[in-house]
């Protein structure tokens, strides 16, 4: 285990996000801390994804305040996020980590065997050559995994990383979000999968609407649910 | 047919005064290519990447000036250039510099409204990606200028085309003059009102055949380069 992270906890207190008049988080209080991966579940425009963005710091709240280990405006340099449907540079597999690689100021020297390492913890061996846009969903993913990991974060918030994916690439995924998180590195995640919320997380966040339903380690969300809304959720009932 | 034949012969035979002036021809669009590239592309990503008042008609005008009519163009570089022109000075008012700066200056715009299409798009997918591992706003432009590249050199191409297409900039600022400023459009122009067909038809042949294999190995390129990274 790495020492506590300067970015945790990552606190919102009654953050508000809204575009155009249309509000997405609807005063949101949470707070991250250390520990097991953070679920997030919920049904669609409930919010997970601005929430994942709030907490990168890409966007700011429209209402309330967001603090990383109680700074306001903390640099983004121990936090990496990985988008539903990362975007990958018009290169290599290779050179796309190598890209990540010298934004976090890896020296040039060390860049090669970094990028073995993190393709290693992916299980994209042997693919680091292939263009990138030419590997498989799976492989994006993972792909995207190893580049937000080359700046070796602290945070890792991941939107939705198995969306869309078949059970094998799945696995593949859920094993190194376990391998980083072993390593002490706090990952937020979002998912629609109820299965892998349970596989993965040391506390589950249910939002719906915009606002936090009900937050609480897995264990206890999965056994006894506090809400009308989790015990729905859970049962695999429609939230809408 | 015996004009066909014989003009078919000056190709073949590589006949001196043919080749001076496609030499010519190529030097004079060649490097209007090179500046109007050093000024659109800069120009171009600058105009994608940064917002500012009168954006809108900044993007409008550019796209308008891509259909600058070549004589509007060699009229205002011939009134720069000439003697009583704030260029006079420098004296080169037809030679090969005026005409490499009245098709740079009729190709830059061209360059720049492609060039500003391409990043745009490419700057709307690679945002927040490039947001996420913090690059900062150099970074940002040299990422996409290289991540666009294979769509920038059908920019080039098309300023390249405009460039060895045009007659009107290059024969009022350069003056067609034998043996010095004489390039293949404005020859054609002259041999056909001569009525030297045969030449004409020559060089009408090789201006063709140039721009079918400038665009070809473009295209070759492009199509290796997307094969290695996907483009």
């Amino acid at each position: 285990m790495r020492a506590p992270s300067s970015d945790l906890p990552i606190v919102l207190d009654e953050v508000s996000f809204a575009v155009r008049g249309v509000t997405i988080l609807d005063r949101l209080s949470l707070q991250l801390d250390p520990g097991a991966p953070t679920v997030l579940i919920g049904p669609n425009g409930a919010g997970k994804t601005t929430l994942l963005r709030l907490a990168m710091g890409l966007i700011a709240p429209t209402g309330g305040r967001v603090t990383w280990a109680g700074r306001d405006n903390a640099a983004s340099e121990h936090r990496a996020i990985v988008f539903q449907r990362p975007v990958m540079l018009r290169r290599s597999g290779a050179a796309n980590i190598r890209y990540a690689l010298a934004q976090a100021g890896v020296p040039r020297a060390a860049r090669d065997k970094r990028i073995d390492e993190l393709c290693a913890l992916v299980g994209l061996n042997g693919l680091g050559d292939r263009p990138a846009r030419k590997l498989s969903g799976g492989e994006q993913q993972r792909l995207a995994l190893a580049r937000a990991l080359a700046k070796d974060p602290q945070v890792l918030l991941l939107d939705e990383p198995t969306a869309s994916l078949d059970p094998a690439a799945t696995k593949a995924i859920e094993d190194v979000v376990r391998a980083v998180a072993a390593r002490g590195i706090k990952v937020m995640m979002s998912t629609h999968d109820l299965g892998e919320a349970r596989r993965l997380a040391g506390e589950i966040v249910l939002m719906h609407r915009g606002r936090v339903v009900e937050s609480a380690p897995a264990e206890q969300f999965f056994a006894t649910p506090q809400t009308a809304e989790a015990r729905r959720f859970i049962n695999g009932e429609l939230l809408v | 047919m015996p004009d066909n034949v014989s003009a078919l012969q000056l190709v073949l035979t590589g006949d001196p005064a043919l080749m001076a002036i496609v030499r010519l021809s190529l030097l004079v669009s060649l490097s209007a290519v090179v500046f109007g590239a050093l000024i659109g592309v800069p120009v171009g990503a600058a105009v994608a990447l940064t917002r500012f008042r009168g954006r809108e008609a900044v993007i409008v005008i550019l796209n308008a000036l891509m259909g600058l009519p070549p004589v509007v163009v060699g009229l205002v570089v011939y009134l720069l250039l000439s003697r009583a022109g704030p260029l006079g000075s420098w004296g080169i008012l037809f030679t090969p510099q005026a005409m490499i700066i009245a098709q740079s200056v009729l190709i830059a715009p061209i360059i720049a409204a492609l060039t500003r299409q391409t990043i745009e798009d490419l700057w709307i997918e690679y945002r927040d990606e490039l947001a996420a591992m913090d690059v900062g706003p150099l970074g940002r432009i040299a990422t996409l200028i290289w991540d666009g590249r294979f769509s920038l050199v059908t920019a080039l191409l098309a300023g390249f085309g405009r460039a060895a297409a045009e007659v009107g900039a290059v024969i009022i600022v350069g003056g067609n003059i034998d043996g010095f400023t004489r390039v293949m459009t404005t020859a054609i122009a002259l041999e056909t009102s001569k009525g030297d067909l045969p030449l004409a038809i020559g060089l009408g042949m090789v201006l063709i055949a140039i721009v079918v294999v400038v665009n070809a190995a473009a295209w070759g390129l492009r199509r290796a380069g997307e094969r290695l990274a996907a483009g």
